[in-house]
């Protein structure tokens, strides 16, 4: 229902509120009615970071979710930003998606402008002031991290604006199991082998303790050298294979009597149609 | 979000054309264009993030030249808005879309890409204003 009642001020671009308030509307009414209107659809996902010797390994399950269906087995949650920076996105799953979109392309310009390559940092503050303006409308959760001239770094931005710079990082729905595998096993400096399996196996709790996490583990393992990209590195979900043949044998179940009774039918009508057989 | 109610939320003026009904046709109120009639839809925003979007500009712009004008002193914002005056004056006819290219340059907004550049293209809205209203409010007849 778009409002004519200002024809004569200048059209902006951006999001439009004109819709928001029938939108209210149908979800009171629905509600009334015991439906409820269609959620956006979230990632439900374990997204994991470290730091580790030579620079940052990214880590991230494969599934996504519209509420209680699984609706992509194998999308990728590990995106671009930039050469030497990566980005794992949590949350609502188009807000991820446009958002490290966004990101990556204000990235580009900016280091186009300053000559230099991008700054791990200037990713961040530009995401969380992007998500801070927007109040938390914007549902998504990013895990950054890149090596840049200054060394390797690691943040995470929550939808409302707030970040961390840690070590070792955990978001969406399966942090809990992927924290704790962190928290017991994780040391500063490790080598690269070492490092590789530690993410595995938090990705892995969580793929498996956390409903929402599923399908196969992706890693992005970002150094100085440059970026090594290993989608489905692990797939612990794969449906096993069937010990023995559950079929019966024939002559298992005994006939004890038969009996034949043959229909009696009357031809009503017949008629021929002849097909082409070229 | 805000403690103070929904009456912080009232917008300080609305326009003359935002009261009274939108006659369509029959003389009645026009629902399918301009939607369901309450006083409270006039003056309340729809959504939470309605009144700070559409500020958001001026505000960011307020902070800055006030804050340029404690560090460098007056001149400084006095002659960056005298230039960004002199760029919103490069315009084509207010119904049809211009670039404000030289406007973009100094704001900066050349080097970015956000949400305005994205959604919502005004090059490709579907609805057009009347040309002579547009031009008569811009110089000022209406």
């Amino acid at each position: 229902m778009l409002n004519t009642s200002r024809p004569c001020q200048p059209q902006s671009g951006g999001f439009s509120f004109e819709d928001s308030r029938r939108n209210a509307v149908l979800e009171g009414n629905l509600s009334e009615l015991g439906y409820s209107s269609p959620k956006a659809r979230k990632t439900g996902t374990t997204i994991a970071g470290i730091v580790f010797k030579d620079g940052v390994i990214l880590g991230a399950d494969t599934r996504a979710t519209d509420d209680m269906v699984v609706a992509d087995k194998n999308c990728m949650k590990i995106h671009y930003i930039a050469p030497n920076i990566y980005c794992c996105g949590a949350g609502v799953a188009a807000d991820a998606e446009v958002t490290t979109q966004m990101m990556s392309s204000n990235v580009e310009l900016h280091s186009l402008s300053t000559g230099r390559p991008p700054l791990v940092v200037t990713v961040t503050r530009q995401l969380k002031q992007m998500l801070f303006r927007y109040q938390g409308h914007i549902g998504s959760s990013l895990i950054v991290g890149g090596v840049d001239v200054t060394g390797a770094h690691l943040y995470s931005a929550y939808p409302h604006g707030s970040y961390d710079k840690l070590p070792f990082l955990t978001m969406g729905s399966g942090a809990g199991p992927a924290i704790s595998i962190f928290e017991d096993r994780f040391r500063p400096n490790m080598e690269l082998e070492d490092a590789k399996q530690l993410v595995r196996d938090a990705i892995v709790a969580g793929i498996f303790c956390d409903l929402g996490s599923g399908s196969n583990v992706d890693l992005c393992i970002i150094t100085q050298a440059g970026v090594q990209y290993l989608r489905a590195y692990d797939q612990p979900a794969q449906k096993g294979k069937k010990e023995g043949q559950y079929k019966y044998k024939p002559g298992t179940t005994a006939v004890l009597t038969k009996t034949v009774t043959p229909l009696p039918l009357d031809i009503v009508d017949e008629s021929v149609q002849l097909m082409d057989t070229q | 979000m805000n403690t103070r109610g929904l009456r912080s939320q009232l917008k300080d003026s609305v326009p003359v054309t935002g009261l009274g009904t939108q006659i369509g046709a029959y003389g009645v109120q026009d629902t399918l264009r301009s939607g369901f009639s309450s006083v409270k839809n006039e003056l309340l925003p729809s959504h939470a993030l309605e009144l700070s979007e559409k500020n958001f500009q001026l505000n960011q712009d307020k902070m800055n030249f006030s804050t340029l004008r404690n560090i460098q002193g007056l001149h400084a914002p006095l002659k960056l808005q005298m230039e960004y005056r002199a760029a919103r004056q490069i315009q084509r006819l207010p119904f049809l879309q211009s670039s404000h290219l030289a406007l973009d340059t100094l704001k900066g907004n050349d080097e970015s890409i956000s949400f305005e550049d994205i959604l919502n293209d005004p090059a490709q809205s579907e609805m057009m204003g009347e040309p002579h209203i547009m031009v008569e409010y811009k110089l000022g007849l209406m």
